[in-house]
């Protein structure tokens, strides 16, 4: 993916473009403000990686807001040290897609541009979503492994729903908790584990290939291959 | 290590208790009523004045008069006995009851045994025995008892009693003192009404000020008084209030542009270590030595801290922002029945994997005004202790209902409980039980539990689940009344 990463902060911008490069995306990066919108106008990018503060009179906010009102659909995922409610529904509505809050681990941050990057296209929704011989069906929501039926929650569903959709990407323990459950809160204590480790069970049982992996310091994936 | 923190003590002062009533004051503590009472009291004594002065020009006025006709006329009957003795002194008597049409005059002269010589009476009234010189008694006159104003004088071996019939002063007398009672229940209904105007003008006055505070208390700054625009006294009240207002935005301002401020320039370094602790870790690589391997582990560790400080810096955050009422703006209708749902849901698994029930008592319906997100959190900050204070094979419960006043919640474990002093500590920032010190935790999560509920101008109570057992568990309520 070709990246825009508007950032102030010069340690923060080298460790996030150093990563995102080191994950196989062209980086291209703006310390302020108004340089980003220029360049954000100007070519075309996959996604925006915008500082929520910046200096320059231009901040983050503004600049999706320019570029929206321009027409400018492409993927803006915002970087803040403001944790306020308010100022991430301010981000939000302003036209961005996704909002992280600083410090971050550099995995979280991976994992929400892969999934902002290749979001499942609208127009041709999927009726089946399938990784190797795992099938989901959106219809009857009924889970098969094999030809095999498996029953799972209605949560459960969701969950691999969210995961099917994202399958060979890794998806985050806070991603789950705001895409299938729907908060914005602090868990405490891990619970998102459990609940994967017991789709887990109910998948893997009996098969000798698991299909969702745990990622090391980042989430978890489902994949074909080991 | 951090038992109680600075903010800790002083915590329970500083919380604004849910807002006055924005009905009138009880009867006697209303101010208005004060000033009605002491209106009433000024009309009154006024008016006591105006009688007084009445009274005295009236009635008053009319018996001076009497005493300064007997008494001339009794000057003058002496003078006559001394010029023409006994005789001449019962002439003049005679003379003046024969004048005398309205048959008013009362006079008597006796000797010294009691024998009348003259006068229209038949016998020395028995008051007039009496020392002194003037009575007002009732005599015989003409066959009729009336009341009568009497002077006595002593005349050598004579005594002279002069009077005047008082029928029909007295009955004047009495025409003026119904006049007085008459007038006096119209001032006491005068007085009534007026300190009723007075109460309700001061009282509409004042319901701009009253309604604007209200709003502040409740987190509401933008708030201001409406100024009636006749520049008295309580326009320049509300116009002073209003400035102070001002001032205090323009604080508030500043200090949340502060914490701003704190938040960015704290998780910008946090970011920066965080961002080469693990730019360090992934140009390691696998380590190939056990020191290596040792360093590799101190990275992670100090990663691990990193987020630690963020979480309890964001958990610090979210309890000042629900603290200020910032939050509220953000309130709207919401069923909170299936958020408690997905709460438990979201816990269920957590404390079956610690060998607990997590056992659930919802109503299908509990519609109230509030923040979604905050609710949860509170809900699970609960959740998280219960499971985390309960011992394996324990049972957390998470009921609701619906109460006359609003909604109530409570999560109930079986677990150690708390003593109540750490009870009454319970919800200070970083405070931690004795019992709590194994378990990890910042100490926080009741702490924004409580924040949440007086956001919603709710409270949160602790008891114990089961009263009088060695582990008598815990029972958090929390109480969120309807807007």
């Amino acid at each position: 993916m070709r990246i825009l990463l508007v950032e102030d902060d010069a340690e923060v911008a080298r460790f996030v473009k150093k990563g995102l490069q080191e994950a196989g995306h062209t980086v291209e990066h703006a310390a302020n403000g108004r340089d980003g919108l220029f360049l954000a106008a100007s070519e075309q990018f996959d996604l925006l990686v915008l500082d929520r503060m910046l200096p320059g009179g231009v901040d983050g906010v503004r600049l999706v807001e320019t570029l929206r009102s321009q027409g400018n659909r492409t993927p803006v995922l915002f970087l803040s040290a403001l944790s306020a409610v308010d100022e991430r529904v301010k981000g939000l509505k302003a036209g961005g897609d996704d909002y992280l809050v600083k410090p971050f681990a550099f995995a979280e941050l991976l994992a929400r541009v892969e999934a902002l990057g290749r979001r499942p296209s609208v127009d041709a929704p999927a009726t089946k979503l399938r990784v190797a011989d795992l099938e989901l069906d959106l219809l009857s929501r009924t889970v098969t492994r094999a030809g095999k039926r498996i029953d799972v929650q209605p949560r459960e569903f969701r969950l691999l729903e969210h995961l099917m959709r994202h399958a060979g990407q890794v998806v985050t323990r806070t991603m789950l908790l705001e895409k299938v459950w729907d908060y914005h809160f602090d868990p405490q204590t891990n619970v998102i584990d459990v609940h994967v480790s017991r789709l887990r069970q109910k998948l893997d049982k009996g098969f000798d290939r698991p299909l969702i992996h745990t990622v090391r310091n980042a989430g978890y994936m489902i994949r074909a291959e080991p | 290590m951090l038992r109680r923190g600075g903010h800790g003590s002083g915590q329970l002062r500083r919380r604004p208790a849910p807002g006055p009533a924005l009905g009138p004051p009880r009867l006697l503590k209303s101010a208005g009523f004060r000033f009605a009472l002491l209106f009433a009291a000024i009309f009154s004594c006024a008016a006591v004045a105006l009688v007084a002065v009445l009274w005295w020009a009236t009635a008053g006025a009319l018996d001076r008069q009497t005493d300064v006709a007997i008494r001339s006329d009794a000057i003058a009957l002496a003078e006559r006995w001394r010029e023409a003795g006994v005789t001449g002194l019962a002439e003049a008597i005679e003379d003046r009851l024969a004048v005398d049409v309205e048959n008013e005059a009362i006079y008597l002269l006796t000797d010294a045994e009691g024998r009348r010589l003259a006068g229209n009476l038949d016998r020395w009234p028995a008051a007039a025995e009496e020392p002194g010189a003037w009575f007002r008694t009732r005599v015989l006159h003409d066959g009729v008892a009336t009341e009568a104003r009497l002077h006595r004088m002593e005349l050598s071996d004579l005594r002279l009693l002069v009077g005047r019939d008082e029928t029909e002063r007295q009955q004047l007398r009495r025409l003026i003192t119904e006049g007085v009672i008459w007038a006096s229940g119209a001032v006491i209904v005068f007085a009534l009404v007026g300190a009723w105007l007075l109460r309700e003008a001061l009282q509409r006055r004042m319901r701009p000020v009253f309604v604007t505070i209200t709003a502040i208390a409740g987190g509401d700054l933008s708030s201001r008084v409406v100024l009636s625009g006749r520049g008295d006294e309580f326009d320049r009240l509300a116009a002073t209030m209003n400035t102070m207002l001002d001032r205090i935005g323009t604080l508030m301002e500043g200090v949340r542009g502060v914490s701003d401020a704190i938040a960015h320039d704290l998780r910008t370094p946090i970011a920066r270590a965080r961002a080469k602790l693990e730019d360090a870790l992934a140009d390691a690589g696998e380590p190939a030595s056990a020191e290596g391997a040792a360093l590799r582990a101190a990275v992670e560790q100090g990663i691990a801290d990193l987020d630690g400080i963020t979480r309890i810096f964001q958990a610090l955050l979210r309890i000042a922002e629900a603290e200020a009422g910032a939050r509220r703006a953000a309130f709207a209708p919401l069923d909170l029945a299936p958020v408690l749902a997905d709460a438990a849901e979201i816990y269920e698994a957590a404390a079956e994997a610690r060998g607990q029930h997590l056992v659930t008592e919802l109503p299908e319906r509990l519609e109230m005004v509030g923040d979604r997100d905050l609710l949860l959190q509170a809900v699970a900050n609960l959740l998280d202790n219960a499971i985390k204070f309960s011992p394996s094979g324990g049972t957390v419960q998470l009921s609701a209902r619906a109460t006359p006043d609003g909604v109530e919640v409570a999560v109930t474990d079986n677990g150690p409980g708390l003593s109540p002093e750490d009870r009454a500590h319970a919800g200070e920032r970083f405070f931690r039980a004795d019992k709590a010190r194994a378990t990890p935790g910042s100490g926080l999560g009741l702490s924004l539990v409580r924040a949440v509920a007086h956001l919603h101008a709710g409270e949160l109570v602790l008891e114990d689940a089961m009263p009088g057992r060695a582990c008598p568990g815990l029972r958090a309520v929390l109480r969120l009344p309807r807007p």
